[in-house]
């Protein structure tokens, strides 16, 4: 890739995980009653990367994670030239009076996420839900939705691109502005 | 890759190997959402589909209907038995003016082969078969390898074959085309009258014994004997058949393997399978069932993609 431009380097992310961690323990305690779900497809490993450290460095054990993927409820739904591929949902537990908190890399429009809040509908009702996002691209919004838990915040335009790049499956913790 | 490469679903014939990968692809994922405690997506809610069905269904009616409305979609039946197609009404005109009420999907249903591919050329509409005479029956034969693969993992390599009818049968043919895409290998067993001239030409092993057969397999796709299309005695009697054809727990216990059984239905208890046979841990007959509504919503969901509206 020729166009972009380091926004957040491994060290400042880990800084930013454990915060956000930080915040999530200060409201949710002993996550009894709280359940995380990643966003597919990108969602998830920021997802995966706050259980562990919920479990590694707080000692918080038997944490309910979900994935959810919200291609059948998007709105854009044959408006693209593409139809858009469906990934796996994996909800093993209801929502049911749960307060379910909603993980994802980067919000843009909000489009996602109000499809995420009529998906996870069809898992019970939730006594409230809550999001997490690492990367909050503001002055972007389509609908009224904000994040509860905010890594950074980023002012990009809207040719430009953020990508969020995990160790786990890049290679390296970064988060980027491209050039589409 | 994540289009099929055609805007109808007219028969296996037509699909590619990509395409069938994609809507297996596909079902895993509806598979998931029909388990949900809310199985409804409203992936499809500005889509209306009209199901016309011109020949008698209930499984496959019931099934699409399903599918259709756990996608959200509106949905239109008819039945050409209390229809104008009565009063003499063409194929062409009945689905015109269907359509012009502005319908974006037919699944139909004929008794004539062709009928999809027909109807495809002069109409509108996106057109999903569902069975037309003896010629193809998609649906089915992607869900009976979806539930195979679902069982085995692979097909590839797999020893398939299909007892019974299949002369008057468009699951056989549909089953061959789509298991020999995915690399199976495919016998038909039946009584010589019973097996189409010419059968061979498809690449497909003929065996009229069925011990021979069932010893040969890893799946037997046990088909009924197509009494209503029969218009001359292909067989002495249906005791006869029985005899020769039919599949019970003893032949069952008897082979060297475990080999699953399987089933489109309707079932003649008692002809071409016993109930004891049907109602086996070896028989998946359910999970073709449930494994269906998966299917049909992936060929609806991919189909309706590609439909654009003005």
């Amino acid at each position: 890739m020729a166009n972009r431009q380091l926004l957040i380097d491994s060290k400042k992310i880990h800084v930013i995980l454990h915060r956000l961690v930080n915040q999530l323990i200060e409201k949710h305690l002993d996550f009894s009653n709280t359940v995380l779900i990643g966003l597919q497809p990108r969602g998830i490993d920021l997802a995966n990367r706050i259980k562990k450290i919920l479990e590694e460095d707080y000692q918080i054990r038997n944490i309910q994670l979900g994935y959810l993927d919200i291609t059948f409820f998007r709105d854009d739904f044959r408006r693209n030239e593409k139809p858009l591929a469906a990934n796996q949902t994996q909800i093993d537990f209801l929502v049911e009076n749960k307060r379910v908190v909603f993980i994802d890399d980067v919000l843009f429009t909000g489009r996602s996420i109000r499809a995420a809040l009529t998906a996870v509908q069809s898992f019970g009702r939730p006594s409230g839900i809550e999001l997490l996002t690492l990367v909050d691209r503001r002055f972007s919004r389509h609908l009224p939705i904000q994040p509860d838990y905010v890594g950074c915040q980023v002012d990009a335009i809207n040719s430009e691109k953020v990508l969020v790049m995990w160790q786990e499956k890049d290679g390296e913790d970064a988060v980027y502005l491209v050039e589409k | 890759m994540s289009e099929l490469s055609t805007n109808h679903l007219l028969g296996i014939k037509y699909l590619n190997l990509e395409d069938i990968e994609l809507i297996f692809k596909t079902a895993d994922q509806f598979k998931e959402v029909i388990n949900r405690p809310i199985k409804k997506v409203p992936s499809l809610r500005d889509i209306t589909i009209a199901n016309l069905f011109f020949e008698n269904s209930t499984r496959t009616k019931l099934s699409f209907e399903l599918a259709e409305k756990r996608l959200s979609a509106d949905i239109i039946n008819f039945s050409a038995a209390s229809s104008s197609v009565k009063k003499g009404e063409t194929l062409i005109d009945t689905v015109n003016n269907i359509l012009s009420m502005k319908v974006d999907m037919v699944v139909m249903r004929h008794p004539n082969a062709g009928a999809g591919v027909f109807l495809s050329q002069h109409v509108n509409a996106s057109i999903i078969n569902a069975g037309d005479g003896a010629h193809e029956h998609p649906t089915q034969a992607l869900l009976d390898c979806y539930s195979i693969k679902q069982k085995y993992g692979d097909i590839k390599g797999l020893n398939v074959v299909i007892v019974g009818d299949i002369l008057h049968s468009r699951v056989a043919l549909s089953n061959i085309f789509a298991l020999q895409k995915l690399g199976a290998n495919v016998k038909v067993c039946g009584p010589a009258t019973l097996l189409p001239k010419h059968i061979e030409s498809l690449g497909v092993g003929i065996e009229s014994n069925l011990i021979k057969a069932l010893e040969w397999c890893d799946v037997a796709n046990m088909l009924r004997v197509q009494n209503e299309r029969m218009n001359m005695s292909f067989f002495p009697s249906t005791r006869e058949y029985v005899l020769q054809y039919g599949l019970n727990k003893k032949i069952l216990n008897a082979l060297p393997k475990k080999i699953t059984i399987m089933h489109p239905g309707p079932i003649n208890r008692g002809v071409e399978i016993t109930s004891d046979v049907a109602d086996s841990k070896q028989s998946i007959i359910l999970e073709q069932v449930e494994n269906g509504v998966a299917i049909r919503m992936a060929a609806i969901y991919l189909l309706a993609a590609k439909i654009k509206h003005e």
